[in-house]
């Protein structure tokens, strides 16, 4: 068993720590006061990118990405981990579902988006329908050769941003075991497609500047060629695209943690109470001692389920395992560092109670702590019949 | 042309320097090291002047325990052509001196005829401030130091240097040392694709044996200590009592 990293890793690590820490860092208070980020300011965070090699690095060499394995891919997502969402979204990751795309639709989506000149979202939930995506109200019906979409998503993130939106829709039902069932199509819609509007979403107490944004469609009319895989096969290319995307909930939750963690340790060494620093007392300092415990352990499950990837190993329980224990480990780890700073942790002169509130959505999104929890005991019943 | 830029490894300049119980030195156990700042201002130097195509190759070397090849990884991922490791102790704690690194870049420079030496003005865990000037001694070639800006003309390359209360041009006939200051340039980010190709760059691995060179230390640290803390402040009630505190108690004024 081997388990340091090569000096490639290594200097992957140590170059995207330096970007987030000079090139993101800086920025942060002002997008999180803003609650946006201005066209300038991420068109400048990606053009470095770009400059950098790292625009899209998680594609493949075949369309123009480096080609990072999974394990080194959730290595650089776990060091933006560090930096605001808002802002590194411009670290330009697309949808790795766009690799589904075929025909024309590599030339018109796929590789603009890896080479950075269209950005795209991922239209998923919907007001009814989120844990339970069969759920969904959104429609496209068949009229003529075309699709006609009708609905509502909401929670889209990056679409304020986005040249185009992946959109999931319902194109009918299936009799199931379970009783009839939606069947889902997935269609790449363009920005400025008639009957498709965007517009602001919720204020949240996460990820101010990272917005979140409602997508709806009325009456909007698509030609067959933006289906985006097989019609009615929306459910294979979600399984086959998005069942990675929970690694990088988590290791940007152990990448976000070790930035707290480290704020955390020096003050704790700093502060002096009762003529002694406080990681002194017992009470805080063995607050310390389970942060980086937990934060190791989340670490190592993380990178252990990308690792199982590159092995082409089963990892469907362990990516929840690692999603569901880091994020939920960084909601402890900000309480903690908030306790430790006393009152200060909770002034915005401190980013402290950013990460504190930040930390709320990541046992939320990309499946919540109890979805993941049903994974992880149904991987483990079924085998048993159970 | 070629670039030799040397490079040393050193402790990290975020890492809080503890000075060890005995006062030999600091600790570097376990602590995070890299390249030293104005060494990486020197590479990033070296690899403009080949991006201008006025250097044809960009040599990094560095002298010190077999761990500095991450540092030469480094370099090699920013854009450096190849490098040579000196090995010159086993023990991370073993600071080698700059005469003695002198002495190893001079035959490192007598087999690869660089036409210039671009170095750090000092490594910032010590701060000597002496292998630059020492090499250039040695080799009996012209020297610049504390360049803020540099160009090649021909045979000569003209630095600004950085001095006390101002800059000063100065024009070095080549081969020539230039160590560099901070203003230099912004040194880049390794960039992924110079990352995937610093594995298969040549590192060529020495020992301080192999060019006869003695590397056995002939300064003694007397001390090594803490320095001292900050002592607290004075507030004044008024502009008033501010003035006559500066003219009377600080004489600034």
């Amino acid at each position: 068993m081997h388990y340091g990293l090569t000096s490639e890793q290594e200097m992957i690590v140590s170059t995207v720590r330096s970007f987030v820490e000079n090139e993101i860092y800086p920025l942060e208070k002002q997008i999180e006061d803003l609650g946006f980020v201005p066209h300038e300011i991420g068109a400048e965070i990606k053009r470095k990118t770009l400059d950098l090699g790292f625009y899209a690095c998680n594609f493949p060499e075949s369309v123009g990405g480096p080609g990072l394995s999974h394990l080194e891919f959730a290595l650089v997502e776990r060091e933006l981990g560090r930096g605001s969402m808002a802002l590194t979204h411009f670290f330009g990751r697309p949808q790795n579902i766009l690799m589904a795309c075929t025909g024309e639709q590599v030339e018109r989506y796929l590789l603009p988006a890896v080479r950075g000149q269209r950005m795209d979202a991922l239209a998923m939930t919907e007001p009814d329908a989120g844990s339970d995506i069969r759920g969904m109200k959104t429609t496209a019906r068949r009229d003529g050769g075309d699709w006609v979409l009708n609905g509502t998503k909401h929670f889209i993130s990056g679409a304020e941003h986005a040249d185009f939106v992946i959109v999931f829709a319902a194109t009918g039902e299936e009799a199931t075991s379970a009783g009839p069932k939606k069947k889902i199509t997935t269609f790449l819609v363009d920005r400025g497609t008639p009957g498709f509007t965007i517009r602001d979403g919720y204020k949240s107490v996460s990820h101010r500047g990272y917005k979140n944004m409602i997508l709806e469609f009325d009456n909007c009319r698509l030609p067959d060629a933006q289906v985006l895989g097989q019609v009615d096969g929306g459910f294979a290319v979600m399984n086959e695209w998005l069942y990675a995307t929970r690694i990088t909930v988590a290791t940007m939750s152990v990448g976000r943690a070790r930035r707290v963690f480290d704020l955390m340790l020096d003050y704790a060494a700093a502060r002096k109470q009762f003529d002694q620093p406080i990681g002194r007392f017992q009470g805080v300092g063995f607050q310390l001692a389970d942060s980086i415990t937990e934060i190791d352990a989340a670490d190592h499950l993380t990178l252990a389920s990308a690792w199982r990837l590159d092995q082409g190993l089963p990892a469907n329980r362990e990516i929840a395992s690692a999603k569901l224990y880091a994020t939920e480990m960084l909601a402890r780890v900000t309480d903690r560092a908030i306790q430790i700073h006393g009152g200060m942790g909770l002034m915005d002169d401190l980013p402290l109670e950013r990460f504190w509130r930040d930390a709320r959505v990541e046992r939320i999104w990309d499946g919540t702590s109890e979805i993941q929890r049903h994974i992880i005991s149904r991987d483990l019943l079924r085998p048993l019949g159970a | 042309m070629k670039v030799l830029v040397p490079v040393k490894r050193v402790i990290d300049y975020n890492v809080k320097v503890r000075v060890k119980a005995d006062g030999s030195g600091v600790d570097l156990a376990n602590v995070k090291m890299s390249m030293n700042p104005f060494d990486e201002i020197a590479v990033e130097e070296a690899i403009r002047l080949k991006e201008k195509g006025l250097a044809t190759e960009v040599i990094v070397v560095s002298i010190g325990v077999k761990q500095a090849q991450e540092t030469l990884r480094t370099a090699l991922a920013m854009g450096a052509d190849r490098a040579i490791l000196i090995v010159a102790t086993d023990d991370v704690q073993t600071d080698i001196e700059p005469l003695a690194v002198a002495k190893l870049l001079k035959a490192v420079v007598d087999a690869e005829a660089p036409g210039l030496v671009l170095c750090g003005k000092q490594a910032i865990d010590n701060d000597m401030n002496a292998t630059g000037q020492m090499l250039s001694a040695l080799l009996g070639w012209s020297q610049a130091t504390f360049a803020s800006e540099l160009a090649i003309e021909g045979d000569m390359a003209v630095v600004t240097r950085e001095v006390d209360g101002g800059l000063q041009t100065i024009k070095v006939k080549m081969p020539t040392i230039v160590t560099v200051d901070l203003r230099l340039n912004e040194p880049r980010y390794a960039s992924l694709p110079n990352i995937m190709k610093a594995k298969k760059k040549p590192l060529d691995e020495k020992t301080a044996a192999d060019y006869g060179v003695d590397v056995s230390p002939r300064l003694t640290v007397v001390k090594t200590t803490e320095p001292a803390g900050r002592k607290a402040g004075v507030k004044v009630k008024s502009v008033d009592e501010l003035i006559a505190k500066l003219k009377d108690e600080a004489g600034v004024i």
